[in-house]
């Protein structure tokens, strides 16, 4: 099988779960308490005419698997409808917040793996040396420190003490030098268990590697030594840091809903906690949907990445 | 001067047990162009002298002493990057199980092209060029196509082939055959060891064939070094080790091959295990399992003598062809001496075209 057959397999295999992900987020409406009326007004005292228009509106007389379909043609044109309490649609409000969570998340993720693989991988090399120890205490604490706590501390130090840093984010568009240079303490908030755990388990994972037969067959064709551990192992061991790696995607999106409130960032986290408290549901609704659906995608990224690293799993299924 | 000449080499592990010696004064030569064996059980010292060749003693392991001279240069005293240059280049090795031997996720002809750039000076389609004739030299079927193949796409026959293609691949003065076949089936056995025979014939490369097996040894050697507990018991062309045996081990040894025709119901075996290296016997070896052992087997270690006349003899001074053993048969001090007969049944047996 080729890489693009591959491919295509894992991308219709998501096409049911993604089904089932929009049915999850669509009964949300349902399985709260109370009538989806009130949802969908905020839960405001109105007179039963309203009511039986806004049902007549909304859908909400039909069958149940009518709404849903409905519901899931709108999402599919991302149309979330209005937000009873800001009366602003609801579509908008994502694609305003959805980049600042992108931009936050992909950051961490990418200094996750710009720290963890090679201090990783000099560990591994490194073994029971100095360096090896170093990076084991660090990674120990880098786990062991809650992300809000992290990002009080380095707040308070390098923002409020040192003013290095702007307290919030400046009132500058998102890619601008100003707002990104305000998004390195978020970043090192939300990125540093991760780096520390892709860190501990790519050492494990190559020092495994290391003892493998071809390692051997590598050096004994006369191959750097560099060449033998940044091609040969590191290839072979990043294919156990690569699931971490992809849950880690998806736990950044988590993380984000605590760091973005330290750090007062506009992003989907602070979107989502907002909305809850305010009972805006169409607002968690298309929230957790967006969520969800990037989580899918990251599992999706993740399969893809494990056939690129390993032509064995391309054969597989 | 030989091409390769090893002397007094000692290789230790340091486990949590104690100090393994798992080489302990191993010495001998090969000429240029020369097939030797070395034969012996597991854990007889054969694979960690041949990786001592190629300077890929490991830790927990350290060689401890001796010189490995590789055309009079000894190779213990090379820097990294000497080593490098010699490793695949001018010695190479080929593997017992090629499926781990080769990288899992690296396309077969990109391992073996890897390591033509890693010696010669070639641009990537030249490397590239050179592979595919080396596939098809080696017999990998349609070699243009299958280049991008992986090894898993592969059985373990053709997996060897590739391993041998790439140890081939910058034409080495010494080829280090680890038990080549040992992972393959019988019938595809005979096809590899064919085609090794062939192709060192062709670059006339040298060859230190390591093998338990002394079947095997009989048709593609010269000469044969039989390796008990890190040391050498015997040493002597192949003939003269086949129809002459000097050492109990090598008897016992011959005496376990399979032979077709045999009327004998069951192999007869050596008699215990091989020795604990952290706390070897003392005096000879072999003693506790061999049936001729007297007292003196126990606390006198036996050297290494000319079977002939029982002079001391290094394996290095003596004339390469000398039938050298470490018993005390030898040196006249057993009382009973060797009570073994050795029966050629045929012609061809034992022996193959080789002289």
């Amino acid at each position: 099988m080729t890489l693009a057959t591959y491919v295509r397999k894992r991308v219709l295999v998501s096409i049911p779960v993604l089904l089932g992900v929009t049915a999850l987020t669509f009964s949300l409406l349902h399985l709260t308490p109370g009538d989806p009326v009130d949802a969908v007004l905020g839960f405001q005292e109105v007179d039963p005419d309203v009511r039986e228009s806004l049902k007549a509106e909304y859908n909400l007389d039909r069958p149940v698997w009518e709404q849903y379909l409905f519901w899931l043609r709108d999402a599919l044109v991302l149309e979330f409808g209005r937000s009873p309490i800001t009366g602003r649609d609801v579509g908008a409000t994502i694609a305003d917040r959805l980049p600042y969570t992108l931009v936050l998340g992909g950051a961490a993720w990418l200094c996750s793996l710009l720290i963890g693989i090679p201090a990783g991988v000099v560990a591994a090399v490194k073994r029971g040396e100095p360096a090896d120890e170093v990076s084991r205490i660090a990674a120990l604490a880098g786990i062991a420190t809650p992300n809000f706590w992290l990002g009080l501390v380095l707040l308070f130090v390098f923002s409020v003490r040192l003013g290095w840093f702007r307290v919030i984010p400046p009132d500058a568009p998102l890619l601008s030098p100003a707002t990104l240079r305000f998004l390195i303490l978020p970043t090192i908030t939300l990125g540093t268990a991760s780096a520390a755990l892709v860190a501990r388990l790519l050492r494990s994972s190559m020092l495994r590697e290391l003892n493998a037969s071809y390692v051997r067959t590598a050096r004994a064709k006369g191959l750097p030594e560099r060449t033998v551990i940044c091609k040969h192992v590191l290839r072979n061991s990043l294919i156990a840091v690569v699931t971490v790696a992809g849950l880690q995607l998806t736990l950044l999106v988590d993380g984000a809903v605590v760091v973005e409130q330290v750090f007062s960032w506009p992003g989907m986290g602070r979107l989502l906690v907002g909305a809850i408290g305010q009972r805006d549901l169409p607002t968690v609704q298309a929230t957790v949907l967006v969520v969800a659906v990037s989580v899918v995608l990251a599992n999706l990224l993740v399969d893809i990445a494990y056939a690129v690293l390993d032509p064995r799993i391309r054969d597989e299924r | 001067m030989a091409l390769l000449e090893v002397e007094d080499l000692v290789v230790q592990f340091y486990t949590e047990d104690g100090v393994v010696r798992a080489v302990d004064g191993i010495s001998y030569e090969i000429e240029r162009g020369e097939h030797l064996a070395l034969v012996g059980e597991s854990g007889a010292g054969k694979t960690v002298t041949s990786l001592a060749l190629l300077g890929l003693i490991e830790d927990p392991g350290e060689i401890v002493g001796g010189e490995i001279r590789f055309r009079g240069r000894n190779i213990l005293e090379c820097s990294d990057s000497e080593l490098r240059s010699l490793r695949g280049n001018e010695i190479a090795m080929v593997f017992q199980d090629p499926e781990t031997a080769l990288n899992p996720v690296y396309s077969v002809g990109e391992q073996i092209a890897e390591a033509i750039r890693a010696h010669r000076d070639v641009t990537d389609e030249q490397a590239r060029r050179r592979t595919v004739e080396l596939l098809e030299r080696v017999g990998v079927s349609d070699a243009e196509h299958r280049y991008a193949d992986y090894p898993h796409e592969f059985s373990g026959g053709q997996q060897q082939r590739i391993v041998i293609a790439m140890a081939l691949s910058c034409e080495p003065d010494l080829l280090i055959c680890d038990e080549p076949t040992t992972a393959l089936d019988v019938t595809v056995e005979a096809q590899i060891l064919e085609l090794l025979e062939e192709l060192v014939e062709e670059f006339e490369t040298a060859i230190q064939f390591v093998s338990h097996d002394l079947g095997v040894v009989a048709e593609r050697c010269d000469r044969v070094l039989v390796v008990y507990a890190g040391q050498v018991v015997e040493r002597a062309s192949v003939d003269d080790l086949y129809y002459d045996p000097k050492h109990p081990y090598t008897v016992g040894l011959m005496a376990s091959i399979p032979r077709l025709g045999a009327d004998r119901d069951r192999l007869p075996t050596i008699p215990g295990a091989a020795p604990d290296l952290i706390d070897p016997p003392t005096g000879c070896r072999f003693h506790p399992r061999c049936p001729y052992a007297e007292s003196c087997c126990a606390t006198r270690e036996p050297s290494l003598v000319d079977a002939e006349t029982g002079t001391t003899a290094t394996p290095l001074e003596a004339a390469p062809t000398a039938h050298l053993a470490a018993c005390h048969e030898y040196t006249g001090a057993l009382e009973d001496g060797l009570d073994y007969d050795v029966v050629v049944s045929g012609e061809d047996e034992g022996r193959g075209e080789s002289e």
